[in-house]
């Protein structure tokens, strides 16, 4: 398993862009998501990741999931910097459109416009959307 | 080298296509796959979203056409039928693939 | 070409599995090289072999297994989601394997591609 991860570090880097579109408790998507994100940093690999569509509701403050009986895991992000994930965009439209706006979420993140988005994406080795 | 994005729900049920559109630049390749494919259909309340992004190149999955009983509907104009193996080559063709699930 | 391929949803619910299914079988009949295919989410229900179609229909466990078989296709199931849904080693199809989320970032890196198909 040493030689394993070993090999992996040696390796390529790669960009990976991690594209978040679902929102969080109605389906299983951002926690899966989450979880990938967390191992592929652990790879040293270059990761954005992106909050769009109803990917914004994951990062929205004050989550309080007793009431259903599930994880809350909105806390994780708060981990994204210690797994060394730097850049965390959320997308100006999607934000918008929802009625949220940057003080409504529990990490920070650097806005980008839909273009800007565009843009990133076509930067991308790898693009992974849950 | 320009993306393929991948599109795979009805745009009479949900937002993908245009959450795909908004984000799809000039010059890059979409296709329509699975529940996708009904956007391709020509006179639809749907089509015009496609229709007028003449600089994005569209690609429909006949199989996927065929299975819902659509091979003789006529789809929007400049739209290309391909099969699993021309999805391959886009695939091949384009670097990355973003499947807007 | 070198081909990663992401499968996010079980064989039955909805239609990723088969297209995922089709796309693998047309890159090997190509040429290209498969990776691995990686089951996340609900796809790790793609490697139960209790799973039973009925006769007239296709068996999409039974496909990748035998995909596995004749092209050596690597199947990796995520240990992670597969516990969750109760799918164990001793429920395994043939071809499949239970390995942790590092084989897809790896599918990612060593592939050329990485293709997902999902719900």
């Amino acid at each position: 398993m040493d030689d394993f991860e070993d090999d992996e570090f040696d390796g390529p880097v790669k960009k990976f862009l991690f594209l978040n579109r679902k929102a969080p408790y109605g389906t299983i998507y951002a926690l899966e998501g989450l979880e990938v994100v967390l191992i592929t940093a652990a790879f040293d690999q270059d990761v954005s990741m992106v909050f769009a569509d109803d990917g914004v509701f994951q990062i929205k403050k004050d989550q309080e999931t007793s009431g259903i009986n599930m994880k809350n895991f909105s806390p994780t992000y708060r981990a994204l910097e210690g797994y060394e994930v730097e850049k965390v965009y959320a997308e100006k439209e999607s934000l918008e459109a929802r009625g949220l706006s940057e003080d409504d979420l529990v990490i920070p993140v650097e806005v980008l416009s839909a273009a800007e988005l565009a843009e990133l994406m076509d930067t991308q080795d790898v693009i992974v959307s849950f | 080298m320009s993306i393929l994005h991948t599109v795979n729900k009805s745009p009479f049920e949900r937002n993908t296509l245009m959450d795909c559109l908004a984000r799809a630049k000039d010059g890059a390749a979409v296709l329509l796959i699975e529940d996708g494919v009904y956007g391709a259909l020509a006179g639809t309340q749907a089509s015009d979203a496609i229709a007028k992004r003449g600089a994005i190149k569209f690609y429909a999955l006949g199989p996927d056409l065929d299975a819902r009983g659509l091979a003789e509907k006529p789809l929007i104009d400049g739209i290309t039928l391909i099969d699993y193996s021309g999805f391959v080559d886009l695939a091949e063709a384009h670097n990355p693939v973003q499947s807007w699930l | 070409m070198k081909f990663g391929i992401l499968v996010n949803e079980g064989p039955f619910t909805h239609q990723a599995s088969d297209s995922a299914y089709h796309f693998t079988k047309a890159a090997l009949e190509k040429g290209h090289e498969i990776v691995r295919v990686f089951f996340y989410h609900d796809g790790v229900n793609n490697a139960n072999k209790l799973s039973e179609p009925q006769s007239d229909d296709r068996n999409l466990v039974g496909m990748w297994s035998a995909l596995a078989e004749e092209h050596g296709v690597e199947l990796i199931v995520c240990v992670a989601a597969a516990l969750r849904r109760g799918i164990k080693d001793e429920l395994l199809a043939a071809g499949f394997t239970i390995s942790g989320l590092g084989q897809l970032v790896e599918a990612g890196i060593i592939g050329d591609r990485l293709i997902t198909f999902g719900d």
